[in-house]
């Protein structure tokens, strides 16, 4: 049975006060499905989910209920109910108010109509309203604390209360903003459960908003991950995690080791120093990203396996142990049941099914800038110094900042707007806000023996490097390129700039 | 020898010491001097005097018909104001904060003079409408401190609350009649309490913006220690007092979502 779509976006872009939250959001849901968006914080999934509530209005784009557009129909009259972040139940009223807070707004038909022949519409009766709130409760064993105020009951059963509140109203959709982020670890494993259960038995849509992969892993049918406002990939738990698309989506979703490698053939990738066999098939020499997850990777006795390493450190995970091996300069870590000693030299093998590989993402920076009246390099962010000879063989600068070609022509580029590229490694990045481009670190990889990180300035230009050094995110950092790094195109012809 | 030893409860002497003679010795003089006469002996003369008094009544009421008012006006004004003062999309410059607050450096009796010589200029005589002129001078001065409480409870709020209100299925109307009011509830008690008594002893403006017209109860009280007469000063105090003390026993139910919330007032 081909399930419909109860809940479509097509399109949906979200910007508060220019600043982009949401791009080009693409996703339809099933019916009864269970839906998670799942990213860091900022990543934009709160705010998707509250313009399916209708708290907020997509900037561009249409969010579809049943075929019909709803992005301008106000919250109260979507069929669609929220359980909030912490929980935002009504300190004023008691539990049994709290859940029957909806129904008591709620005006159905009454089977009659008026002179007109219009149908009157009339509020539930109070058996009604005590059948719902009570069975709502039972579903959520909350049977005995109709009366109890909420401050008196207990972070799980105040959970409890606003699920029931939710779903007492018979929602087509139920959203879920992160409603496990304030409960302790043992209730939240509980509480997961519950929720899986609470959603086969109630055959209602869920959508569920959080950062926590497990969770998204455990309760899900689909899973949306988003980072910096985009889809990344949607699929089944499984799909992401044994698929993942990009190496964000692999370092967010459980432990994995990333690498740079090469593509050697079609059957055989190099990374870690050796030549691995694998499956997926990629252009010759093409330039990739490769994922392992830890427990993919399999120790053996030296010289047996594919390469050779030697255990570095060695935590107990209660089910396996965790392990740090060192091959040549990279990291490469391995889950494995079996004990063995730190210092140890060992073999390793990765079978070909095992080692994802995906396209890089990145293999420059590249920007839109120009130059001013002193030469330096202008991009939205700042001020750089360069050097304009490169754009044209054999010229020098002379004294008044000029351009002078082979042939003794003088160019002046003042306002001349140049493409920009500047490689991974030749960016530098520096503690405290003392330069001309000032950002902060919102992404950090870890890729085997560096990391890649992604500073991001306030004018939105994203610098991505590769450094070996660690960071944190949020960190406020100055970037530095060295001037003979930048890579200059002019965008029209150099003549064009000739000096009369 | 032992030796003294300070202990982190002995911070608590000077406001002791404070209390007892600023609030509680002055409070139990008040009832002393109620109940006693001119020579200082047992009596309920005061007690017969003020409430077979007709005039005294009539103050009285006069001075709760005021305070009610003011407090139902100051309420009706700063409710909405303390909801513009929460929301940031409004305040981001700070301006309006300012407006409200700046009147009240300005030195209370000038500020309620000029806002007399203000309504003059523009016709509306204390003498002609001592009432108005009183009205506008009460709800002027004790506006800030119902905007306060207000402001404080709106403040704690928490907005999903709202959103939730919302998503079940209310209208902008229901939301703020079934969620935000009962929710602030402790604020406009609080604000009540703020307003109703201050303007039912205050005496400066009614003399002031009333041009003498109006008495209130305060400017009984005031008139009686003028003239030295303090136990039926006294009296009028301590039937304010009582009031004070009546009103707080009828809110007490009221307030205690706020206690326990650890409120401001």
């Amino acid at each position: 049975m081909a399930a419909e779509k109860i809940l479509e976006l097509k399109g949906v872009y979200k910007d508060f006060d220019g600043v982009s939250v949401v791009e080009d959001f693409n996703l339809y849901v099933k019916k009864g499905e269970f839906v998670t968006f799942l990213g860091p914080s900022g990543c934009g999934k709160t705010t998707t989910l509250r313009m399916i509530a209708g708290f907020e209005m997509p900037t561009k784009g249409e969010i579809l209920l049943n075929g019909k557009d709803i992005s301008s129909i106000p919250p109260h009259k979507r069929p669609i109910n929220t359980v909030f972040q912490r929980y935002a139940l009504f300190p004023h009223l008691d539990v049994y108010d709290n859940v029957a807070f909806g129904l008591k707004l709620k005006k159905i038909n009454s089977g009659k109509v008026n002179k007109k022949g219009e149908p009157i519409l009339r509020h539930l009766t109070k058996q009604e309203i005590d059948k719902k709130v009570n069975d709502a409760l039972k579903k959520v064993d909350l049977e005995e604390f109709e009366y109890r105020d909420i401050d008196t009951l207990s972070g799980g059963q105040q959970q409890r209360v606003a699920i029931a509140r939710a779903i007492v109203n018979e929602p087509e959709i139920l959203l879920l903003d992160e409603p496990l982020g304030a409960l302790d670890l043992k209730m939240r494993k509980d509480m997961q459960l519950e929720l899986k259960e609470m959603h086969k038995k109630l055959g209602i849509t869920f959508i569920y908003v959080t950062h926590d992969q497990e969770e998204a892993l455990t309760l899900s049918d689909t899973i949306v991950v988003m980072n910096d406002g985009c889809i990344q990939q949607i699929g089944t738990p499984k799909d992401i995690y044994d698929e993942p698309v990009n190496a964000f989506v692999a370092d967010f979703i459980g432990e994995s080791n990333i690498y740079s490698g090469t593509i050697i053939d079609d059957n055989h990738v190099h990374f870690l120093y050796h030549k691995f066999e694998c499956v997926d098939k990629f252009p010759k020499n093409e330039k990739v990203d490769v994922v392992v997850r830890p427990e993919d990777v399999e120790i053996m006795e030296k010289d047996e396996g594919i390469l050779n390493a030697k255990i570095v450190s060695k935590i107990f995970k209660g089910v396996h142990y965790e392990y740090i091996l060192m091959v040549g300069k990279m990291e490469l870590m391995v889950q494995d049941t079996t004990s063995y000693d730190v210092d140890t030299e060992v073999g390793i093998y990765v079978k070909p099914f095992n080692i994802q590989i995906m396209n890089k993402e990145f293999k420059s920076n590249q920007y839109i800038g120009y130059l001013d009246k002193y030469n330096n390099l202008i991009l939205d962010s700042g001020k750089l110094e360069c050097d304009i000879t490169q754009l044209l063989k054999g010229s020098h600068v002379d004294e008044e900042g000029y351009l002078v070609g082979p042939d003794g022509k003088i160019y002046d580029l003042t306002d001349a707007d140049v493409k920009v590229e500047v490689g991974l490694g030749d960016i530098d990045i520096e503690d405290g806000e003392e330069g001309e481009i000032v950002g902060e670190i919102i992404s950090m990889v870890y890729l085997g023996d560096h990391y890649r990180v992604i500073v991001r300035t306030e004018e939105e230009e994203d610098f991505v490097l590769d450094t070996i050094y660690t960071w944190n995110e949020e960190d406020r950092v100055s970037v530095h390129i060295a001037k003979e790094k930048i890579k200059l195109t002019l965008t029209k012809e150099i003549k064009e700039y000739e000096k009369a | 020898m032992k030796k003294l030893r300070f202990k982190r409860k002995h911070l608590s002497i000077p406001y002791l010491l404070f209390f007892i003679f600023f609030v509680i010795l002055p409070l139990l003089l008040i009832v002393y001097y109620a109940f006693t006469d001119a020579n200082g002996s047992f009596s309920f003369g005061n007690f017969v005097e003020f409430f077979g008094n007709r005039n005294k009544i009539r103050l009285l009421s006069v001075s709760a018909i005021i305070g009610a008012l003011n407090t139902v006006l100051c309420i009706l004004i700063g409710y909405p104001v303390a909801m513009i003062l929460v929301n940031k999309k409004f305040v981001k410059s700070g301006i309006i904060v300012l407006l409200f607050i700046m009147p009240m450096w300005i030195n209370f009796v000038l500020r309620t003079a000029a806002t007399r010589d203000l309504l003059y200029a523009i016709g509306i005589e204390g003498g002609n409408y001592p009432y108005l002129t009183t009205m506008i001078g009460m709800v002027y001065n004790y506006l800030p401190f119902a905007i306060l409480p207000l402001y404080s409870t709106m403040l704690k709020m928490d907005k999903n609350l709202i959103e939730a209100s919302y998503d079940l299925g209310a209208t902008k109307p229901q939301t703020f009649v079934k969620t935000i009011l009962p929710m602030t509830k402790p604020g406009i008690i609080s604000a009540a309490q703020m307003v109703f008594m201050p303007t039912m002893s205050s005496f400066v403006i009614s003399d002031v913006m009333g041009e003498r017209k109006i008495q209130l109860i305060g400017n009984s009280i005031q008139f009686n220690f003028d003239q030295m007469r303090w136990n039926e000063g006294s009296f009028i105090a301590f039937i304010m007092l009582s009031i004070i003390a009546i009103l707080m026993f009828l809110t007490r139910n009221t307030t205690k979502v706020e206690t326990v919330r650890g409120g401001v007032w």
